[in-house]
């Protein structure tokens, strides 16, 4: 299809999401969302589990223009489900016109998207809700002072998972493979983003726009106080984590997998040494067999026969 | 028009004549019957509300609370299990302040895991923000439901209500029910146009947010108790309404030989019904005895109840439920109720019963009213739980069986 997003320049300058908000400086989270708020345009409802983004509208202010619904931190795709089959079912008896109807849009973390709200999103995917779902993937519980999480990855150091003897890696579980999980249910449009990459990201939405039912999106989104790095440093952690081949930027419709982007394949201790939580693999020895097998498990990927490249 | 319907199918039936948009659904044992019947009304076309099956009772209220605030007429039902699945989302959407009806049919909670009724299910939920109606007969769920709208959406209230009924005993025992006449229950609630805020393209809103500081919260949450207060003059009215419409009048609370009565025993749900035959056997050997049983346990309306107590000797309270530790819920709530009260009753003895649908016999009637009428009455802050000696007989051959010691010791004291 074409596309009205060939650069940066394309991207509209009209911005929805206010800045100045309570969020940490540099939040990965909050660009995406910010750039998905642009694509989407104004009449949109963001529906929020708790997490970091829940902070976002602190009564009585709000950042949005669009609206916004607090629900759980399990429950956010059920809270979709209601608002979408109220609006769909106030268009159909003719008590509302469908210039009002509005775009539902799930805002999630990792923790709640991977964890505790899996069943209620696997059930609105289930049921073909017609809606957008915006994991920001921080890989950890950042809004409580970074915990483990289902997708943090192997060798990070989280708050509750140290590096020490018994476990020198840090985190011993290899990262959820959310998008494989959700892409088991077929959804009509399926992508990872990155905020480094905003015309590769406004493209996927604009696609994901063309079509109906669930449109999941996991969105990168490197965490100055989390991962440990300088809030400047944001787009080059983005960067680093594409090009060395650990985020890969992808899509799959119904299914299939095709990739956006070619990653350089940068060695992953370039990236993995910009931040404090891989620190332990460094100093004061250097972990050469978890760095490798962090490398190994890129390389793997790559390596394996399903991976078809096309742009977004 | 008059039926023979289970409670499960009145419910339905509230749901059908409210004329919903929407319900979002999850079974459970032994509410199923309602959202199954729901479900061949969507499809069929008797009803013109969208169904949806959700993945568990935790998203169904998340998805019942958002539809509402989306502006559309929202029905939904569970029990026990379920409820407590729910509690989380339940707290959620009353803060939304968007009106709903959920019919919980009552069952005890696991662990051990059962199926027939007692209150820890409904009553957990009682601090939530939704109402609480219960129901005694399956004529008054219909009616209950169908008035809960009109109650829960009143601008004076913005609140969800639950009507509450207990399994088994209601929900699967056939009552004659007089079914209310679709075109007068249409006058009396009309389609629903909410004016309160929405969901709408022209008009964004942010609902659920985050408050920072207790100033805030205080204040929202004193709105929700305020709001849910309210709910009984609006009660009031609405079953004026509703009574001069279809000739059933409901107050309350719901009174049965109180007038005249020096004992009064407090029953709430189905169980009222076995209460009110044994004031009658009670009478007819010459005892002074009525029965009370409160309709509205959110708000409480203890000034009704209180009025209805005044000067009474003694007050007996039937809890089917307990809190471990400290005994009968409605038991603690209605002495609170009672202390400022003037006047207030001489004596008020609490009894725990019915737990998980165990019956209280009239034996057990006869007990509760000689242990609180006695002349040598002592007051004691724990309950005495209803257990018979062939109840005991029973669970010792049980134990027997299981390989546990069997306590010799008698620890209940209803010789039967």
């Amino acid at each position: 299809m074409t596309t009205t997003y060939r650069s940066t320049r394309d991207i509209p300058e009209q911005e929805y999401l206010s800045a100045g908000t309570a969020l940490c400086a540099g939040c990965g989270g909050l660009e995406c969302i910010r750039l998905f708020h642009k694509v989407l345009g104004k009449d949109v409802v963001f529906v929020n589990a708790a997490g970091c983004m829940t902070l976002l509208t602190t009564y009585p202010m709000t950042p949005f223009q669009g609206s916004w619904l607090y629900t759980t931190m399990g429950s956010a795709a059920a809270g979709a489900q209601g608002v979408r089959d109220a609006l769909d079912v106030l268009i159909e008896r003719g008590r509302m016109s469908s210039k009002e109807d509005l775009k539902v849009v799930v805002l999630a973390g990792d923790g709640s998207s991977a964890d505790i709200g899996l069943t209620a999103t696997s059930g609105a995917m289930h049921r073909n809700l017609d809606f957008y779902y915006l994991c920001y993937d921080n890989e950890g519980y950042g809004n409580t002072g970074f915990q483990m999480s289902s997708t943090s990855p192997f060798g990070s150091h989280t708050h509750t998972t140290d590096p020490v003897a018994s476990h020198p890696a840090g985190t011993e579980q290899n990262k959820k493979d959310l998008f494989e999980i959700w892409r088991a249910q077929k959804p009509p449009y399926l992508a990872t983003v990155s905020p480094r990459h905003p015309v590769d990201m406004a493209r996927k939405i604009e696609k994901s726009m063309a079509t109906d039912g669930p449109r999941m999106f996991l969105a990168l989104s490197p965490c100055p106080p989390g991962w440990g790095y300088e809030p400047g440093q944001t787009h080059e952690i983005a960067r680093g984590a594409v090009e060395t081949g650990i985020w890969p930027l992808k899509e799959a419709i119904r299914g299939m997998v095709y990739h956006t982007h070619t990653p350089k394949m940068d060695p992953v201790a370039t990236y993995l040494e910009m931040q404090d939580r891989y620190r332990h693999l460094f100093e004061p020895k250097r972990q050469e067999a978890a760095i490798s097998q962090i490398q190994e498990k890129v390389n793997e990927y790559w390596a394996s026969q399903n991976v078809r490249f096309r742009d977004a | 028009m008059k039926q023979m319907l289970t409670g499960n199918a009145a419910a339905a039936w509230g749901a059908r004549l409210a004329d919903v948009d929407y319900v979002p659904a999850f079974p459970i044992t032994p509410q199923t019957e309602i959202i199954e019947t729901i479900s061949h009304w969507s499809s069929d076309g008797t009803m013109g509300c969208r169904f949806v099956m959700m993945d568990s009772e935790h998203a169904m209220v998340t998805a019942a609370g958002a539809a509402a605030a989306t502006g559309v007429r929202v029905f939904t039902a569970t029990s026990s299990q379920g409820l407590l699945y729910a509690l989380e989302a339940m707290y959620t959407v009353a803060g939304w302040r968007v009106p709903l009806v959920m019919v919980n049919v009552s069952r005890g909670i696991s662990s051990p895991i059962t199926l027939e009724a007692d209150h820890n299910d409904i009553l957990s939920a009682r601090d939530t923000g939704f109402l609480q109606i219960h129901a005694e007969t399956c004529q008054e769920v219909v009616d209950s439901i169908i008035m809960g709208y009109r109650i829960a959406e009143d601008p004076r209230v913005l609140l969800p209500i639950i009507i509450n009924m207990d399994g088994f005993s209601l929900s699967f025992t056939r009552e004659p029910v007089t079914i209310p006449d679709k075109d007068k229950i249409a006058s009396f609630l009309p389609t629903y146009h909410p004016e309160h805020a929405l969901f709408r393209a022209s008009s964004p809103m942010s609902q659920g947010v985050a408050v920072l500081g207790g100033g805030a919260y205080s204040y929202f949450k004193y709105q929700t108790h305020l709001a849910a207060m309210n709910a009984i003059e609006v009660h009031n009215e609405i079953a004026d309404l509703y009574g001069s419409l279809t000739g059933r009048h409901y107050g309350l609370v719901d009174s049965y030989k109180t007038e005249d009565a020096d004992y009064v025993f407090i029953i709430t749900n189905a169980l009222a019904t076995r209460g009110k035959a044994a004031v009658d056997h009670l009478r007819l050997q010459g005892k002074s005895v009525g029965l009370l049983r409160p309709r509205l346990i959110r708000p409480l309306p203890v000034e009704a109840i209180a009025s209805q107590l005044e000067g009474k000797k003694g007050v007996i309270v039937i809890d089917q439920n307990i809190s471990p530790g400290l005994g009968g819920i409605l038991f603690q709530e209605l002495a609170a109720a009672l202390y400022s009260t003037p006047h207030r009753p001489d004596r008020i003895k609490s009894f725990v019963g019915g737990l998980g649908g165990k019956n209280i016999s009239q034996d057990e009637f006869d007990y509760m009213l000689s242990a609180v009428s006695q002349d040598e009455y002592l007051w004691t802050d724990q309950p005495e739980l209803l257990y018979t000696q062939a109840e005991w007989a029973q669970m010792q051959s049980m134990l027997a069986v299981a390989g546990k010691e069997v306590p010799d010791d008698n620890y209940l004291s209803i010789d039967t």
